[in-house]
């Protein structure tokens, strides 16, 4: 076997001829933090539910340890599932849950351990990100960077052999953002663990990547290590680094003529 | 390309009514696919019957009050209403075999399948809406948790234990509030009010109906709510407009369902 | 929210709905009435049993003693066949008269049982002999009718030639709805 744990080759998605993804190949090392960055709407997203199997892919395939995701059955899909832990943009912590709960639940959903040893565990989880003390809370008294590494644990109650992470840093507060920015490179170290991060926040991602993959457009627009990308002149890349108001991505979107438009309108 | 423009007003008309048509039965075909997937993932959902055990908790222990006092009001109004057209015709001591038979064969599991809808079904539809929103369902599928078997059956079973035993207590409690109306307040005898009462309830075709009608609304309404909720557009708006949408539907389908009930049971 | 409370407050609200649902059974149903602890049966034919039903109240001096346990259709007789089931506590003399009556006027049927004077009672399975039949309404109002209208034919062809003929149909009506017992 490979040491790609997610190989993702030729993938198109797309609904009704209108395609997200138009030939997309990617692939994930073990034991690596790779980034998928690119602008909003690039369907950053949709290819972490094409990973988890959530959504069909319109050609081409998506494998996990050399499985195709789409074309398992009910029970395959859930069995390639219990070796991934995703972190949800908002965390998307179960409201009727405590905090505790919330991290046993994939422990007893999917295991038959019993209450001790739960108990155990998900002291221990939460102690990994540090919040252990907030274990009686409810999600609604946490803050979101507590929200977030709550997730977190929760995503890796089970070991997991590929992290997800979806937007890890958006809308957090500084502090926030540093906290899991060490808590994603730390705990994909300490599981050995493949990590894949979807974002748009450059100086955080190129923090903790490894490698770097680029979509916009449908297409792997550039990839590479965080260092070869900043040092990049391709247009696109060097607008999205830097942050550029205008450039490939126009600041307008696309419209007739300014003044005859105006013009009209009189 | 020239048309009039009455003939295109018309087109289009009919072009809404395809479109709301198409809609609906789409809706109704997707309300039957969750029907059927949480039957067929109840027996996975059994095996952990404190999940249902909380639902029923958050859906029936806490319809209680609401059930009770209005199951209350309901009965005395009953019993005002009915001694005022009754003692016109000299038989005010018919007043509890009026009061209880409305209350078990109509007003006991109409009203409180209405009332259910405004209370439990309204929250289930939030809840799974926000969960939606949220993502929490999606969480669940990607922990390799199936939501229809750990969400949606527990409330679903739920829904269906509550109802009936709601729908008896509203018709108990509503005939101890015609009692206390008709008997100390009014002056009826006592005697009379409760052996008429017993000559003229049946209990296969009253009381067995009633509950057999409370279990079609307990599965309707409930079903309702747990799709509205799951069909909802993960927005605050799509979850208000759902929880909306979940008051209106079950009302009125309970209300169609209670007459369809009703003539079979009157037929056999 | 603690397992054990929410255990709880379930157990709590299923014994309020179970003791609900035997509440009107008991109280406010006939589910006691109807269950007579044990009975003997006894059959009755009737030439029309109007609308009884099974499960009809059989009474003797306006208590009730038994059921109606079935009624069924002889096709050699042409008769209705009532089989009743009766309290094992009261028996009835063999010569007991069996009638259907209304309670009201317009109320459900039930069947009275009037003894008679034998020494013999009726036991599992007798036939009760003397039977009078439900008095079905219309019938009733057509011979009444009928003999009204026979009574107003002879005045109209006695008064016909003295006044206009046009009043007297509305004047014969009037007189029947005034001497209308109902």
């Amino acid at each position: 076997m490979t040491n790609n744990i997610v190989e993702i080759d030729n993938l198109s998605f797309g609904y009704k001829g209108r395609l997200l993804h138009k030939g997309i190949n990617m692939v994930f090392p073990r034991g690596k933090v790779v980034a998928i960055m690119g602008g909003s709407g690039s369907g950053k997203t949709t290819l972490l539910r094409l990973i988890g199997g959530q959504i069909k892919p319109s050609k081409g395939e998506v494998r996990v340890h050399g499985d195709v995701v789409h074309k398992q059955d009910r029970d395959g899909i859930f069995k390639l599932r219990r070796k991934m832990g995703m972190l949800f943009q908002q965390g998307a912590l179960f409201t009727d849950l405590s905090v505790y709960e919330n991290v046993a639940f994939p422990m007893r959903e999917l295991t038959d351990l019993p209450d001790s040893m739960i108990h155990d565990l998900v002291l221990m989880k939460l102690n990994a990100v540090g919040l252990r003390g907030a274990h009686t809370l409810m999600p609604a008294e946490l803050s979101g960077g507590m929200a977030r590494r709550v997730a977190l644990a929760r995503a890796i109650a089970l070991d997991p052999a590929i992290m997800m992470y979806d937007e890890p840093f958006a809308g957090l507060d500084p502090i926030s953002m540093g906290v899991i920015c060490s808590l994603i490179r730390s705990l994909n170290d300490a599981l050995g663990a493949t990590s894949i991060i979807v974002s748009h926040d450059v100086k955080e991602t190129f923090l903790i990547a490894d490698y770097v993959y680029f979509v916009a457009n449908g297409v792997v627009t550039a990839e590479g290590t965080p260092d070869d990308l900043m040092k990049s002149t391709l247009p696109y890349v060097h607008q999205f680094v830097h942050g550029d108001k205008d450039g490939p991505v126009p600041f307008h979107y696309p419209a007739g003529n300014y003044q005859s438009e105006l013009m009209k309108q009189s | 390309m020239i048309k009039s423009k009455p003939l295109i007003s018309i087109i289009k008309t009919l072009q809404g009514i395809g479109h709301r048509m198409v809609e609906r039965i789409w809706r109704l075909g997707a309300g039957a696919r969750l029907f059927f997937l949480t039957i067929v993932y109840s027996a996975e959902s059994f095996k952990r019957f404190h999940l249902t055990m909380r639902e029923i908790y958050s859906t029936g222990v806490m319809s209680l009050l609401i059930i009770i006092v209005s199951a209350f009001f309901v009965g005395m109004v009953l019993a005002l209403q009915g001694y005022n057209t009754l003692q016109k015709y000299g038989s005010s001591e018919a007043i509890g075999v009026l009061v209880s038979l409305a209350l078990v064969r109509e007003l006991g599991p109409v009203v409180t399948a209405l009332l259910f809808a405004g209370r439990a079904g309204t929250a289930i539809t939030a809840e799974i809406g926000l969960m939606k929103t949220t993502e929490q369902l999606s969480a669940m599928e990607m922990m390799a948790v199936n939501p229809i078997a750990r969400v949606v059956a527990p409330r679903f079973w739920a829904g269906v234990i509550s109802m009936p035993i709601l729908a008896a207590l509203f018709s108990m409690v509503g005939i101890l509030g015609g009692y206390i109306v008709a008997v100390p307040l009014i002056g009826v005898d006592e005697g009379a009010f409760w052996s008429q009462m017993q000559a003229n309830v049946d209990f296969q075709s009253d009381i067995v109906n009633g509950v057999i009608k409370s279990l079609v609304f307990g599965v309707a309404c409930t079903m309702i709510a747990l799709f509205e909720g799951f069909d909802a557009p993960p927005t605050a708006e799509g979850v208000s407009r759902a929880t909306t949408r979940t008051v209106v539907i079950s009302s009125l389908t309970v209300l169609g369902l209670d007459f369809v009930l009703t003539s079979f049971m009157l037929v056999i | 929210m603690d397992r054990t409370k929410i255990d709880l407050w379930v157990g709590i609200f299923v014994a309020l709905g179970v003791a609900a649902l035997l509440g009107l059974a008991m109280k406010v149903g006939n589910l006691t009435s109807g269950k007579i602890g044990e009975t003997y049966s006894v059959t009755a034919a009737f030439e029309n049993v109007g609308s009884l039903k099974p499960h009809a109240p059989v009474k003797s001096a306006g208590v009730a003693v038994g059921r109606v346990d079935s009624i069924v259709f002889d096709s050699k007789t042409y008769e209705a066949v009532v089989t009743i089931k009766i309290d094992k506590r009261y028996s009835f003399p063999k010569d007991t008269f069996a009638n259907i009556y209304t309670a009201g006027l317009l109320g459900e049927q039930y069947i009275g049982l009037e003894a008679g004077g034998d020494e013999d009672v009726l036991k599992n399975n007798d036939k009760i002999a003397k039977t009078q039949d439900a008095v079905v309404l219309e019938k009733m109002i057509s011979q009444f009718l009928f003999s009204k209208a026979s009574e107003t034919d002879k005045d109209a062809k006695q008064s016909a030639p003295a006044s206009e003929p046009e009043v007297k149909p509305a004047a014969a009506k009037s007189t029947e709805l005034g001497d209308a017992p109902f």
